[in-house]
């Protein structure tokens, strides 16, 4: 009882996570685009917050928006934040947090003991709609991602304002989209969809094409990813934090 | 139970790499004296690390000749970076090649202030003996020829300072971008070709006009 005690402090101190269980699947763009098997890991129920994130720049000065170096943060790093340690008086402190840049993100999870997910692990974790660990074959779970791609952001929307999904997340889909630890692993080019002509950016390109023509918004969320950089702050980019389940 | 466990360890785990906070605040107070003191002195202005500058990046990375450094320890030297794996077929050998044919448009007087750096993004495989080889088979044994190789986790940080992207696709090949960036005497980037046996004038022409 005591153990559990303590356990729930610790608790109200940290972002919950969920288990994510072990499978396999077949990434948009995947090794020679084979079935990827992914290991039992543990994923923040919700992405990061604001008022979470406003607890961390406070305690690490050098990443707040007046101290951060261009190099890890370009300059619309939380630009609609009031100033270093102050959020707009209309936002609030359960929005997830974005303007933010995978340095920073990567450092936060790190500060957290966790680390920012793979893509293959949240590819895999967002293939879940609320009832099936894989629903991509469903036709209302693409139209519902579709949907809110086609959408403008909603100002002020909070987090864990969508739906839950079979793992116990929130937020994968309709709320803002999110780092992760090897976005700069995506090689699109024309050629990955037409095996076309610009061969030469790329070693063994050709053995990198779309393996699901069909799955339309992984393809955006992968054309995405490849098209920021890692000081990049974009106004619907947030992220969440992953973590290795330890024996 | 378990899985309370888990998060009570990482309760613990935050309260112990968040501590380092009170740590960085002296470390950026002995950074606010330093740069007080240098600014009495001449040298100030030189010193200081741009905001720009790779020189911020805190890692390590061994080289050819098993030698610990960091990139600030380049500092002084135009730079002329690309990322290969030393058991690629395709485009490496090409890009080698293309750093070699750059090396050879530059000047005599300005050689000396140029250094060529190799990063792989295959650290597992390219060990600093394998580094060590693929240097001399490709006759670049000349300290200007650096070959270096770092954890997983900070190879995929400097890619992403570099705006080079890479994935393994199977267990001997990565797919990658071949661009060849140049830096400055101090750390910032100025210049990055894209692609193969591509035109390299400029990229010349740039470290000509930096190099002294």
């Amino acid at each position: 009882m005591g153990f559990l005690a303590i356990a729930s402090v610790a608790m109200a101190q940290n972002q919950e996570m969920t288990l994510v269980k072990k499978g396999k699947y077949t990434p948009l763009y995947g090794r020679d685009s084979v079935q990827v098997k992914v290991m039992s890991f543990l994923l923040d129920t919700i992405p990061v917050t604001k008022g979470k994130f406003l607890e961390f720049v406070k305690k690490n000065p050098k990443w707040q928006k007046s101290q951060v170096k261009t190099i890890f943060a370009d300059d619309h790093y939380l630009s609609d934040w009031k100033d270093d340690t102050h959020l707009n008086p209309e936002a609030k402190q359960n929005e997830p947090v974005t303007n933010v840049s995978w340095f920073v993100a990567k450092d936060y999870c790190k500060c957290q003991g966790k680390r920012l997910p793979t893509i293959d692990e949240w590819e895999y974790a967002a293939m879940a709609d609320k009832t099936t660990p894989d629903a991509r074959k469903k036709e209302s779970y693409n139209q519902y991602i579709l949907d809110w791609y086609e959408r403008p952001k909603i100002p002020h929307q909070q987090v864990g304002s969508t739906f839950k999904n079979y793992w116990g997340v929130y937020d994968l889909h309709g709320l803002v989209w999110e780092w992760t630890a090897d976005f700069n692993s995506v090689m699109i080019t024309s050629e990955s969809r037409s095996g076309g002509q610009n061969k030469n950016l790329f070693c063994s390109a050709a053995a990198v094409g779309a393996t699901d023509l069909m799955n339309y918004a992984a393809f955006m969320r992968y054309a995405f990813r490849s098209s920021v950089r890692g000081n990049y702050d974009v106004n619907n980019l947030g992220f969440r934090c992953a973590k290795d389940i330890k024996n | 139970m378990n899985y309370f466990k888990i998060i009570f360890l990482g309760g613990l785990l935050t309260m112990f790499s968040c501590n380092n906070n009170t740590e960085k605040k002296t470390e950026t107070l002995a950074d606010n004296t330093v740069a007080k003191v240098s600014e009495n002195s001449i040298i100030s202005e030189n010193d200081k690390i741009s905001d720009l500058s790779i020189y911020n990046l805190p890692s390590q990375w061994t080289s050819q000749d098993g030698n610990t450094i960091k990139m600030e320890d380049l500092k002084g030297k135009v730079l002329a970076m690309v990322m290969i794996y030393t058991s690629c077929k395709a485009a490496c050998p090409r890009l080698v090649a293309d750093m070699r044919n750059i090396e050879k448009q530059i000047p005599e007087d300005k050689k000396d202030d140029v250094e060529y750096v190799f990063v792989s993004i295959d650290p597992k495989t390219d060990t600093p003996e394998r580094l060590k080889a693929f240097a001399k088979e490709n006759k670049m044994e000349d300290e200007k020829w650096l070959f270096l190789r770092g954890t997983k986790e900070d190879t995929r940080e400097f890619a992403a300072v570099l705006a080079v992207n890479y994935k393994q696709i199977s267990p001997m090949d990565f797919s990658h971008s071949n661009i060849i960036s140049v830096f400055n005497q101090k750390g910032e980037m100025v210049n990055q070709q894209e692609g193969l046996g591509v035109d390299n004038k400029e990229t010349v022409q740039t470290i000509i006009d930096l190099a002294r």
